[in-house]
């Protein structure tokens, strides 16, 4: 709502810099989220992080999708290392600690993606999907197998750390602390891929995007461009994973099926590609379509038959999505 | 050297030949979902992200169809049917529209699909997997094994359905459209050709086969709302490492992967076995990335 009316004012009053709205608009949006844990009861309040955490998850794979132009079905396994790199931390740490769930849980999606994007990127952009499809079972298969290390079917559970800066703080996770400490590094995230996307790097991603063909006979070396991108976006997956493993206390197999790729495309297409902030929203709009629906319905009315229609729908109708008004704006 | 002799030899030939035969059978069920899968991309430049479920609903209507009939090979003629005509309602409806748009969003819509009739598929038959009797029960002794002849029925139908297939293709009308479709569409356009009917009519086409094979497989394993994966994901490492788009190397990439899986499942299970075929794709990706067997019939 905020950034509808704020559009509409802002060519009219000239005066103010297009930088200028778009962080006042930022700090509006993200003062309301700060506050939110005042205002919201339990339920909803999770219900909100969790779309944090999604939405994370939705614009690491936005980086690909909307910018360059690939379809990933193997954000499952960035955002599953990085639930299983988190556990692992924290399981094998005593006190168990943070920053080296964070570490672990990055180093975990950065080398899973480092080792997908090397044999995905051989082939051209519709092999992609495929290809990272493929790896996202082979994924799937070696921890679900796997028993000794990942627990198997059963996944792996563990404690909340504490949040701990030495020296300075040392404190228990409450629902609000939990809620501003995945607050802060999605916001984080945001700002920085939004410099990523801006920048000359990303620059060359979206001509990748436009004509492949064209951006290497310029001299680009396209497929280093390639890796690096699903790396930089597999980091941020992988991040998106130690917030949901932190936040939920386990680390399960499910999330690595390729099913959580699906949706994390589903909430990209709902939202708007290539406008980072639309794949939160989508996350935000798939999330309560499906608590809205399991409320009309009960819990085992099949959702993803309505949502499944809704996406394709949009595809043909909306290809922008739901934000696809404010791209240009956005990345201005 | 003496170990490695030993491990070879430790191998009984019966086993071996046994296996041969299981790769085969599973092989030419795979070539017939992998065809289909090659045809629509090669034709409409579209991955069929559904295709998998397509061969689901294959086997789930011949679930039903059998359960009211009784009789397997009207199952069979009326699955493939009935899954034609659901490809083709699904390429009017939601792949015509994106004609000349980015072919990324045919994958997107075609996922969409499958998680349509996946969804559908558990909400009508529930989790719990349904089984398919062999319409041939007698068997034949395969040294100390008792073979149904039903696997080397199914083995001979695939091959028949994509001999004709291949028949239709070269020698047809509709599959001279096709393949002057694939060469240049605009200029088949150009020449009368009904362009967007040769797309719809190669969807059905693929999506029977799906459908077919579906049916057919549906004895030798059990039939669930997820089945459809394993064998979408056989079908795309077969058009990877056969070269996508390319008949022949997909036929052959399809018995290649089976064999080596079925002589994997001498050592390992079978759940094990299917990191083999991961491990060929690893390969081909590395060494041969438009495909191994591109130099085989074009």
């Amino acid at each position: 709502m905020t950034l509808a009316s704020l559009d509409r004012i802002s060519p009219r009053k000239g005066r103010l810099s297009h930088t200028t709205v778009f962080w006042m608009v930022f700090a509006v949006i993200m003062a309301l989220l700060v506050i939110a844990p005042f205002v919201l009861p339990v339920f909803w309040l999770k219900f909100l992080t969790e779309i944090l955490i999604w939405g994370l998850l939705a614009m690491s794979s936005d980086l690909l999708l909307g910018y360059t132009g690939l379809i990933s079905f193997g954000h499952s396994v960035f955002f599953g290392l990085g639930m299983y790199g988190a556990a692992g931390a924290l399981l094998h740490s005593h006190p168990a600690n943070l920053w080296l769930a964070i570490l672990c849980g990055l180093a975990g999606a950065g080398g899973a993606a480092l080792f997908v994007a090397y044999f995905s990127t051989r082939l051209r952009d519709v092999y992609f999907a495929i290809t990272t499809l493929i790896f996202a079972q082979i994924f799937y298969v070696i921890i679900f197998t796997w028993t000794s290390v990942t627990g198997g079917e059963n996944g792996l559970i563990f404690s909340r750390p504490h949040f701990a800066i030495p020296f300075l703080v040392d404190f228990k996770f409450d629902r609000y602390t939990m809620h501003w400490f995945v607050l802060a590094l999605v916001a984080g995230s945001y700002v920085l891929l939004r410099r990523i996307t801006r920048s000359p790097f990303g620059m060359v991603l979206q001509s990748i995007r436009e004509n492949e063909a064209r951006t290497r006979a310029i001299g680009y070396p396209v497929d280093r461009y390639k890796i690096v991108a699903v790396m930089l976006s597999g980091l941020f997956a992988g991040l998106a994973g130690v917030l949901y493993a932190v936040q939920n206390e386990f680390a399960a197999p499910d999330f690595v099926f390729f099913i959580t790729s699906g949706d994390t495309i589903i909430f990209n297409v709902m939202g708007g590609i290539g406008t980072l902030v639309g794949p939160i929203v989508g996350a935000g709009f798939f999330q309560l379509l499906r608590e809205l629906l399991s409320r009309l319905f009960g819990d085992q009315f099949p959702y993803l038959i309505p949502v499944g229609m809704v996406f394709i729908v949009m595809i043909i109708f909306l290809p922008q999505g739901l934000m696809g008004w404010a791209r240009r704006w956005l990345n201005q | 050297m003496d170990a490695i002799a030993h491990f070879f030899g430790a191998i009984p030939f019966e086993l071996l030949l046994i296996q041969t035969v299981n790769g085969i059978v599973t092989g030419m069920i795979l070539a017939l979902v992998a065809s289909g899968l090659t045809l629509i991309f090669g034709i409409m430049d579209v991955v069929n992200f559904a295709h998998g479920e397509l061969f689901m609903i294959g086997a789930y209507i011949g679930v039903v169809v059998l359960a009211t009939t009784g009789n397997f090979w009207l199952a069979l003629v009326i699955s493939t049917l009935l899954v034609g005509l659901l490809g083709a309602a699904m390429q009017i409806l939601t792949l015509r529209p994106l004609i000349g748009r980015d072919p990324l969003t045919t994958i997107l819509a075609t996922f969409g699909i499958s998680l349509i009739l996946q969804n559908y598929a558990l909400w009508q038959f529930g989790p719990t997997s349904r089984k398919l009797p062999e319409p041939i029960t007698s068997s034949f002794t395969l040294f100390y094994l008792q073979y149904p002849w039903y696997r080397i029925v199914i083995t001979v139908i695939s091959a028949a359905i994509i001999g004709s297939f291949w028949a239709f293709l070269k020698y047809s009308k509709f599959g001279v459209w096709i393949r002057a479709t694939t060469q240049d569409r605009v200029m088949a356009q150009a020449m009368g050709i009904p362009v967007p009917w040769v797309y719809t009519g190669v969807f059905a086409l693929g999506a029977a086969m799906a459908g077919a094979s579906g049916m057919l497989f549906g004895p030798l394993g059990s039939i669930n709302h997820t089945m459809g994966l394993d064998w979408v994901l056989k079908a795309f490492i077969v058009v990877v490492v056969g070269g996508m788009g390319n008949l022949g190397g997909s036929i052959v990439a399809a018995i290649f992967i089976s064999l080596l899986e079925a002589y994997a499942a001498i050592w390992v299970s079978p759940a094990q076995a299917v990191i083999v075929s991961f491990i060929v794709l690893i390969l081909t990706l590395l060494f041969r990335p438009t495909g191994l067997f591109v130099s085989i019939s074009k």
